[in-house]
């Protein structure tokens, strides 16, 4: 009997889109060899949380609605990010609850919107992954995708699959790298400190290379990787798991 | 202050979008608060049978760095208390609480500890006193004040040895409060607790200073327990007691 | 207590350049308080329903806080205590000062209480020539050095060793200065030494209050040292400094809330003095004090409830939040400007002396929201400062350059069309200047970013772009 392939909207996120499509990329490979067939509304710019986290409820309430309207009819809505899926999932509803028209369809929305790595394992029940990246490499738990989405096991199982990787636990690894959106740049100062520890506990574990499941922390962290002489590849998971590491070096490397 | 006091309770109306309670509702509360409702009780020491408490409690009050002497009986007491003295170098004087309940010690097995019964004096540098129960689940003493049991014999002095028998060890702190609530004479309208209830575990300590654990900032830096086994007849009438208030 | 609140982002960077500051922050690392709270909480498999336990009691209790204040204020009586009731920070200290002098009291000593410091206590009596003798060791040093506490549960812990031994030999004079105080135990036998006769000579004893049973009118004070204990025995009179939201119905409520405090606070299973009290010495007792007071402060108290910042009111003290705050971690507390740091006091701090002096504080945060994650009363932290960012925003408290330039980003997100040119536009012309090396050293308007790190240079095409051609070349196949 043949199944009706899930049809999944892609969130690229506003990151993805400008930094590094290649994880949109590689997030449409996986999704595709898990059983969905893969479709990108166009009119999707941003989750919002720029705004909604600035307190700007009006401007974020509005792209929120273009979001809903943009991913209507989808089975399901999968992100390469913890902290967009996190808002569409947690804040959507509670920024529309004054709204009656729009809060059923935000609650709708919510319950079928899902960060990458846990669709994968969670929902369409992918246990291994048939890939292979020889590093010793270790993990940042993004803060959003861990706390609002439980995200934690499902990265590891994956990567335990992985032939040649061997993950090294990160000391601290759930604590935030710094980034925090519009933070980074309005305390540059704290941000800063956050961002050199979290650069000094990965070079204590030795490894080589390390992962995360949000292009925010990535960015940050590859940036203070470099700036301090930091020889450590950094690659948001999706890459790794996708089988695309060689399509692009790692984040802030050279050509 | 009564203007405060209106102001205050009005205020806290205004903010909660509601008059004063009515009869019923209060009723209700009141209800609520006199049935002494447990909410969810550990079962870590409360699925123990009393045996089991008692190790319980003795491991628990040995990992908050309190020390445990076993003895089977009050006629035991002496020799241990001036053992522990010995071993710790401490001057073999101790100033005990007047309390009857350590009227079975025979101190006079051991005319070389100087006793004392009373409360303590700043020099004071051992107390010896009851305790009025004892709970398991922590290893925490509980202690309360009166006229025969003075609150500073457990702050005071630089060591504090606590007595404690085998019947008042109790799985919860629940369970110590209500063997308080039926052993206080109630005196209208008021509950008749002790002025002070002491829940003791472990000496006193301060990580003040680089989060660096040091025993003995105020109170004591010694505590000593001696904890008197004694069950053998009433083992059964104990272990009752220990699950009734399960 | 004077805020300074206001100055955050000058203290926040003061506190990033001081080295003492940042050597005694590193000894709160993840292997100490944090690593301890997790053994506590792996000990105790009832943990997390305790924590929807003690948010409940809380809660009940919140929503009937007239009737247990009441109550609670009947059973004072009874037991023979006196309650005063404190609209605003003047009034609870003229009652603590009333009963001083009426005690014709000219030393006091205290237990640790933030109400205290909230209200600036100390400087009160000291002008009304009561001298104020703060008893737990790390209030004990930073009095000495007229310094405000940094944490909730560690008032000291800002300092390092060194720097209590340098006040220690500066304020005891009358020891020999060639002693060794090296060690924080010859600190602490130190301190003892010198805090025991004050204890003895004390005429009134404060404390504040954990908690406030209704049940019994009693006052819990939680603690490790045993200063609070000698506070509130020795002397003639003793005075509980405590806010509204303290109270609970029941011992066993209090029993329930004590199983999640001392666990979140430092991993202890229970602190080595849980001290409940009722009322004064009882005829016939051979000590405690004659006399018992409770001030009982409102200061903003009542107009938080029902309201956006009602569940902050669930508070209990404990200090995991700050314990676990990345921010926290990095500039300590004297940061915040007052008297609640890290989480728990970017939140409060602005109900109590107001959005305006306190407006950076919700800010500074990456809303990682460990907080909430290991909060026993499961307060949403990092909603509630989402909240005063929105009320920052609405009152246009938020600087110009953000709001114009959020504004113009959300006018662009709006209209895919345009964003999508944009976005193309961006990532080609960075991507190509970011070149060989693929990352940016600076960057014009990326000053915040790249002063601290390199910014990774986009790939050089959007990802819509590329997907629209991917979807051309798979149609046109």
């Amino acid at each position: 009997m043949a199944e009706r392939r899930a049809r999944v909207g892609l969130f690229v996120t506003c990151l993805v889109d400008l930094f590094r499509p290649t994880v949109g990329f590689a997030a449409v490979k996986l999704l595709e060899e898990a059983g969905c067939t893969v479709e990108v509304p166009w009119a999707q710019t941003c989750c919002g949380q720029p705004a909604y986290n600035s307190g700007d409820r009006a401007d974020a309430k509005a792209i929120a609605i273009q979001v809903i309207d943009a991913f209507a009819g989808y089975d399901y809505v999968v992100a390469p990010s913890g902290s967009c899926a996190g808002m569409i999932r947690q804040h959507y509803p509670e920024l529309v609850a004054d709204d009656p028209a729009v809060l059923p369809r935000a609650r709708e929305l919510a319950a079928r919107t899902w960060e990458l790595v846990s669709f994968l394992v969670d929902i369409r029940g992918v246990r291994r992954i048939a890939a292979q990246w020889p590093r010793e490499t270790t993990y940042h738990d993004a803060c959003s995708g861990l706390r609002e989405l439980g995200v934690r096991d499902q990265p590891r199982l994956l990567l335990a699959s992985v032939e040649g990787l061997r993950l090294r636990e990160l000391p601290g690894a759930e604590v935030c790298c710094g980034f925090g959106g519009t933070f980074c740049v309005k305390y540059p100062d704290i941000s800063d400190k956050m961002v050199d520890d979290k650069a000094a506990d990965i070079a204590a574990t030795g490894a080589t290379a390390v992962l995360a499941g949000d292009l925010g922390c990535l960015l940050n962290i590859a940036g203070k990787l470099t700036r301090r002489g930091q020889p450590v590849e950094v690659r948001h998971i999706a890459e790794v798991l996708a089988g695309m590491t060689g399509d692009v070096p790692p984040i802030g490397m050279s050509r | 202050m009564s203007g405060a006091r209106v102001e205050i309770l009005a205020g806290i109306r205004r903010s909660l979008r509601r008059g004063p309670l009515d009869g019923p509702t209060e009723a209700e509360l009141r209800a609520r608060v006199a049935a002494h409702r447990r909410n969810l009780v550990p079962a870590r020491a409360a699925a123990l049978d009393h045996a089991g408490q008692i190790d319980l409690f003795v491991a628990m009050t040995e990992a908050a760095q309190a020390t445990v002497t076993r003895v089977p009986s009050a006629a035991a007491i002496p020799e241990a208390v001036a053992r522990f003295l010995a071993a710790e170098n401490l001057p073999a004087e101790l100033v005990v609480a007047p309390d009857p309940g350590l009227d079975d010690i025979p101190w006079e097995t051991r005319p070389l500890l100087r006793i004392r019964r009373g409360r303590p004096e700043p020099e004071d540098a051992v107390s010896l006193t009851p305790c009025f129960a004892a709970v398991a689940e922590t290893g925490t003493l509980m202690l309360v004040s009166g006229a025969k049991t003075p609150t500073t014999l457990n702050f005071l002095p630089d060591t504090h040895i606590a007595v404690v028998r085998a019947g008042q060890i109790v799985a919860s702190y629940e369970d110590g409060w209500d063997r308080l609530r039926a052993a206080t004479v109630p005196a209208a309208p008021a509950p008749g607790l002790p002025r002070t209830v002491n829940f003791i575990t472990g000496p006193s300590r301060t990580g003040d200073i680089e989060q660096r654990i040091v025993l003995g900032a105020h109170g004591p830096r010694r505590l000593h327990i001696v904890v008197v086994d004694d069950r053998q007849e009433s083992d059964g009438q104990e272990a009752k007691d220990g699950q009734t208030q399960g | 207590m004077l805020a300074t609140s206001r100055n955050f982002e000058a203290n926040a960077r003061a506190g990033l350049a001081d080295r003492n500051l940042q050597r005694a922050l590193a000894m709160m690392t993840e292997s100490g308080f944090p690593a301890r709270r997790r053994e506590a909480v792996a000990a105790l498999p009832e943990f997390e329903a305790l924590r929807e336990v003690g948010s409940a009691i809380k809660e009940h209790t919140l929503a009937n806080l007239d009737f247990y204040l009441e109550l609670y204020e009947a059973n004072v009586i009874a037991a023979g205590g006196e309650v005063h009731w404190a609209r605003t920070p003047e009034e609870a200290r003229d009652a603590v000062l009333r009963i001083c002098r009426a005690a014709h009291s000219r030393t006091v000593t205290k237990g640790k209480s933030m109400i205290a410091e909230e209200i600036g206590l100390n400087d009160f009596l000291e002008a009304n020539r009561i001298t104020p003798v703060e008893t737990d060791l790390g209030e004990y040093i930073i009095q000495l050095r007229h310094e405000p506490p940094s944490h909730l549960i560690a008032p000291a812990m800002h300092l390092v060793k060194e720097q209590v031994a340098d006040t220690f030999r500066a304020e005891h004079r009358t020891l020999d200065p060639g002693r060794p105080l090296a060690e924080p135990r010859q600190l602490c036998d130190e301190a003892r030494a010198l805090l025991r006769p004050r204890f003895l000579a004390a005429d009134v004893g404060i404390t504040g209050a954990n908690f406030l049973v209704a049940e019994t009118g009693s006052s819990i004070i939680v603690t490790n040292e045993g200063n609070g204990d000698l506070t509130q025995t020795l002397p003639r009179v003793h005075i509980v400094l405590a806010s509204l939201e303290k109270l609970v119905p029941s011992f066993e409520d209090a029993a329930s809330l004590l199983r999640v405090l001392a666990r979140s606070a430092t991993g202890q299973e229970f602190s080595s003095y849980t001290t409940v009290s009722t009322g004064p010495r009882r005829p016939g007792d051979l000590d405690g004090p004659e006399a018992y007071h409770v001030v009982l402060l409102d200061n903003g108290r009542s107009a938080m409830l029902g309201g956006e910042f009602h569940d902050m009111l669930r508070c209990i003290r404990c200090g995991a939040c700050m314990n676990h705050c990345p921010v926290y971690a990095a500039v300590g507390g004297h940061a915040y400007g007052w008297v609640y740091p890290g989480p728990m006091g970017a939140v409060l701090t602005p109900s109590l002396i107001g959005i305006d002096e306190a407006a950076a504080l919700p800010n500074a945060s990456t809303l990682c929201g460990r907080c909430e994650s290991v909060c026993p009363v499961k307060i949403p932290l990092p909603k509630m400062l989402r909240h005063w960012r929105e009320r920052e925003f609405a009152r246009k408290l938020t600087p110009r350059v953000w709001r114009s330039g959020l504004s113009l980003w959300a006018w662009v997100a709006r209209r895919p069309a345009l964003y999508h040119a944009l976005t193309e536009i961006a990532s080609r012309g960075l991507g190509w200047a970011g070149g060989r090396r693929g990352r940016f050293r600076s960057l014009p308007f990326a000053g915040g970013w790249t002063a601290v790190r390199d910014l990774p240079a986009p790939e050089g095409r959007s990802f819509h772009r590329l997907w629209a051609e991917r979807l051309k070349r798979a149609r046109t196949r």
